[in-house]
């Protein structure tokens, strides 16, 4: 094979992109991984500041199931990863919660904590609920075929206090929708599952361990990661069918199946396609990370997270402010089991921001927008944790610009396009979308998606293709 | 390949594709799937061990003739003819 020709071309080193890169280098293809940045791990990265190792969003691992679950998502991608449970070395949350104004619901890697609470705080809805759940449990959310609903009106069939339904919505929406005031009602069934019904935990050592696993595993069969390698754009041939990409340094590289994790404008943009305003997302956030000198329990807060709202509503919209302080989440991402005592406390608090308003900051300003967001969020997180300033021995804070230059995502979403293509259909031959806008969320969701796609695209020969 | 062989072939590829699953007393008439916790993701991946190691191909339309170990005998007879069983590898 010539020596720019691959079987597959991936954008994007983040999780996706390199689960897809493991399954092809596993069996014996000719892949390259192409990342823009210098490090690997795409939202789920790492960088160093101040000599400490921050990680760029990790909150949790959803998807957890203790050892020897099977059929679940977690089980499916160790398999066809060929990694071993034990290797992730994954720590427990204690548990987290939802806090909607004055209502507590808490939930635990066990269900029957949510259960009990929402018994408690809603028992006219107690049986209602156990049908959503059953409902939730036994639903096809993987037919690619099926019409987008919305999650609101399918839950509306069986809960009726719409407080309840707004609680339920804090943290799915948190943890993955793109979409503004609600979400696909697939979506919101796979993670109600990854969230209530499995649960969360932490690799040992936040992302960097896992990245380190996932890396040693590509490489270890074969597989080329090129860092510092944006793609610039997508060729074609004659046909108008993917043949390959040019990098920005004009590099030229081949392959006639190429799997993209940039996103769906992102990769029309690389295609130079046409794209619409509504397929780019209007969520975007700000993230403070502080470190502290105690742990978190030590300050009064035994939860690993926190979905929060101040009031009885949601609100999960683009503000009209720079950021919104009414909604967030709080994670102690020391409150994880661990054995080690000598652990440092670490405080994240997420929050709903306008992009367009950050980013037509200048630089001053743009800084005193920093100081002054962090300011009012901790204000507001503080009654739903502790107040982290007093204690603070070092801390950093992301904004929608900072997003936009890490992920490349237009708009600095997080959880990319509210139109997902759950086929990974880009409309263009020979080019598939993988990750964040194929649909599947968290890690492992990701990492499943990268799978399904390099099976479909690059594994899977049918009669037809063994001919050519 | 004789018959035996190809039921060893394909029992040390579940092995390796699913460590935890008892492949000693599967059953060569019951559908694996009833038997095992295999998916169609699992399918794939036999198929790709048996491209690796044996440079058979199986297109996706034929994966439904692997659901029993008899039916991986009959399938695969004609085309692991002559070549030799590698096991643990």
């Amino acid at each position: 094979m010539a020596q720019n020709r691959y079987d597959a071309i991936v954008i994007g080193a983040g999780m996706s992109g390199l689960a897809a890169g493991i399954r092809l280098a596993q069996f014996g293809k000719r892949v390259v991984v192409l990342e823009k940045h210098a490090l690997w791990g795409g939202l789920n990265s790492f960088y160093k500041r101040g000599g400490r190792r921050y990680d760029t969003g990790l909150h949790a691992l959803t998807n957890f199931v203790p050892k020897g679950t099977k059929s679940t998502p977690l089980a499916k991608l160790l398999r066809q990863l060929r990694i071993s449970y034990d290797e992730l070395n994954l720590h427990e949350q204690t548990w987290s919660r939802v806090c909607l104004g004055d209502i507590t619901l808490r939930f635990a890697n066990q269900f029957g904590l949510l259960a009990e609470d929402v018994a408690a705080a809603f028992p006219a809805e107690k049986d209602a609920f156990a049908r959503l759940v059953d409902e939730v449990r036994t639903f096809d959310a993987f037919d690619a075929e099926a019409p987008v609903r919305s999650a609101r009106a399918e839950i509306r069939r069986f809960l009726r206090d719409p407080l309840l339904i707004e609680a339920l919505l804090v943290p799915i929406c948190w943890y993955g929708s793109a979409r503004e005031d609600d979400i696909d009602w697939d979506q919101f069934v796979i993670l109600f599952r990854s969230l209530f019904l499995e649960g969360f935990a932490r690799p040992a050592g936040g992302i960097k361990p896992f990245l380190d696993l996932l890396l040693a595993r590509y490489r270890a069969e074969g597989g080329e990661l090129r860092t510092r390698a944006g793609v610039e754009r997508i060729l074609f041939d004659a046909h108008s069918a993917a043949r390959g990409v040019r990098l920005e340094d004009g590099t030229e590289l081949e392959s006639d199946c190429v799997l993209s994790s940039a996103g769906y404008p992102e990769t029309m943009a690389l295609a130079g396609r046409p794209t619409t305003e509504a397929d780019v997302g209007r969520l975007s956030f700000v993230e403070i990370v502080h470190v502290l000198d105690r742990t978190s329990a030590a300050l009064g807060n035994d939860a690993t997270i926190t979905f929060f709202t101040t009031q009885r509503e949601f609100g999960w919209r683009r503000p009209e402010t720079l950021v919104d302080t009414h909604t967030g989440v709080i994670c102690c991402s020391d409150n994880y089991a661990t054995h080690d005592p000598q652990r440092d406390g670490v405080l994240r608090i997420t929050s709903l921001a306008n992009y367009d308003l950050w980013c037509a900051l200048d630089e001053a300003p743009y800084r005193a927008a920093k100081v002054a967001a962090e300011s009012a969020i901790l204000d507001a997180a503080a009654a739903f944790a502790f107040d982290p300033r007093p204690h603070r021995i070092a801390s950093d804070m992301f904004t929608p610009r900072t997003l936009r230059h890490y992920t490349g995502h237009i708009g600095g979403t997080v959880y990319g396009s509210p139109h997902k293509r759950r086929d990974g259909r880009s409309g263009v031959k020979n080019l598939h979308l993988i990750g964040t806008d194929q649909g599947l969320l968290g890690i492992v969701g990701s990492m499943l998606s990268g799978v399904s796609m390099a099976n479909r695209h690059a594994l899977m020969e049918t009669r037809a293709n063994q001919l050519s | 390949m004789n018959r035996e062989e190809i039921i060893l072939a394909i029992k040390d590829i579940i092995t390796t594709i699913a460590p935890d699953e008892d492949v000693g007393s599967l059953k060569n008439d019951v559908r694996l799937r009833e038997q095992i916790e295999l998916d169609s993701m699992d399918f794939l991946d036999i198929v790709m061990e048996l491209r690796k190691r044996y440079g058979v191909q199986v297109p996706e339309e034929d994966y439904k003739e692997l659901a029993t170990l008899d039916g991986c005998v009959a399938y695969l007879s004609p085309k692991l003819q002559g070549k030799v069983l590698k096991v643990g590898v």
